[in-house]
């Protein structure tokens, strides 16, 4: 006999218990933890190694970077003065709280101020899986086009700031910022923004700002 | 593409509740998709045949209800489904909208015996 059990849980519970756990250990440790999330190239990394110059010496910081392969970023963010974790996914399109976990273990989050957990750079799959960080960051770039809140609304939906890196290159690029922004205010209304550039250094001043606030939200006793 | 985990989640929740329900088979398992979840059943349906395999899940159906995007205008309060890429109220043109649905990506009941 055909029996319908009800069951309304959503897919990715099992991912969202695991990032439950995340948030109670860095909370536990008052780590205010931080998700970058953005497409390759667009300056995760740059925003990092630009954010380490400038807090190296008020906080300490650790930097978990997601990467299908190589530690090149990891290398980078260690250079600029961080404690650097590389997780590996071997394929994998994004990072999961299950990765985080495993990554969060081998840190002594007592000594840590601030975790910077740069995902894989991928504009889709990322927004779907919880970490337990405490806030995400996308960062968007000028050369990939003002159409991107339009093509990819998931990613730009579920953040808590937005960078626009590279504003640099705003004269060279056909970029219209209104057209950009509209989208962004669609799907994210209010969303706090830096238009900013990694290269010349403009607008990052703001962007700390804010990142003093959040860390200074939960310093350490 | 993480197609391969979601569909091993959607394994992991079907055993669940079919054990919890002392059943012997799964015959169907209802999905809910909304169209801004970029999930692609295709996908799903490939992996699940080889996952469920050795299961009493195995053969079971795969049914995929898809929700559409719908929008509600802050200004005029119109429910739509937005037609172009800007999803601007097609009433009054207005871009502070809400979404109310599409979001969604659940498992709705299953089917067991």
């Amino acid at each position: 006999m055909i029996q319908r059990v009800p069951v309304v849980e959503n897919i990715l519970n099992a991912n969202d218990r695991v990032a439950v756990e995340n948030r109670q250990t860095l909370e536990a440790a008052s780590v205010y933890a931080l998700n970058f999330m953005a497409s390759p190239g667009a300056g995760k990394t740059s925003l990092i190694e630009q954010t380490m110059k400038r807090i190296f010496s008020e906080m300490r910081t650790a930097v978990v970077d997601g990467d299908i392969a190589t530690s090149i970023d990891a290398d980078r963010a260690a250079a600029a003065g961080a404690l650097a974790v590389q997780i590996n996914t071997g394929g994998e399109c994004h990072l999961d709280a299950v990765m985080l976990k495993s990554a969060l273990a081998q840190i002594d989050l007592g000594k840590v101020d601030l975790l910077i957990v740069e995902n894989v750079g991928n504009l889709i799959c990322p927004a779907s899986f919880q970490l337990g960080t405490h806030q995400s960051v996308l960062i968007a770039s000028v050369p990939e086009g003002d159409d991107k809140p339009y093509k990819y609304p998931g990613m730009y939906r579920g953040v808590d700031a937005l960078v626009i890196n590279k504003i640099d290159l705003l004269p060279y690029v056909a970029f219209d910022m209104d057209y950009f922004r509209r989208g962004v205010e669609i799907l994210n209304p209010g969303l706090v923004t830096f238009p900013l550039s990694c290269k010349t250094g403009e607008g990052i001043e703001q962007w700390m700002a804010w990142l003093r606030t959040q860390v200074g939200k939960r310093k350490k006793a | 593409m993480h197609e391969l985990p979601v569909t091993e989640s959607i394994l992991e929740i079907a055993l669940r509740h079919a054990g919890e329900a002392q059943a012997k088979r799964i015959t169907d398992l209802y999905l809910v998709i909304g169209q801004l979840s970029s999930i692609v059943d295709d996908s799903i349906q490939f992996y699940w045949d080889i996952i469920a395999r050795d299961t009493i899940a195995e053969g079971a159906r795969l049914h995929f209800r898809r929700i559409r995007t719908r929008m509600k205008c802050q200004e005029c309060n119109l429910e739509y489904e937005p037609q172009n890429s800007e999803f601007a109220c097609p009433e009054c043109s207005s871009y502070r909208v809400q979404i109310v649905a599409g979001n969604e990506f659940f498992m709705d009941s299953i089917e067991v015996e």
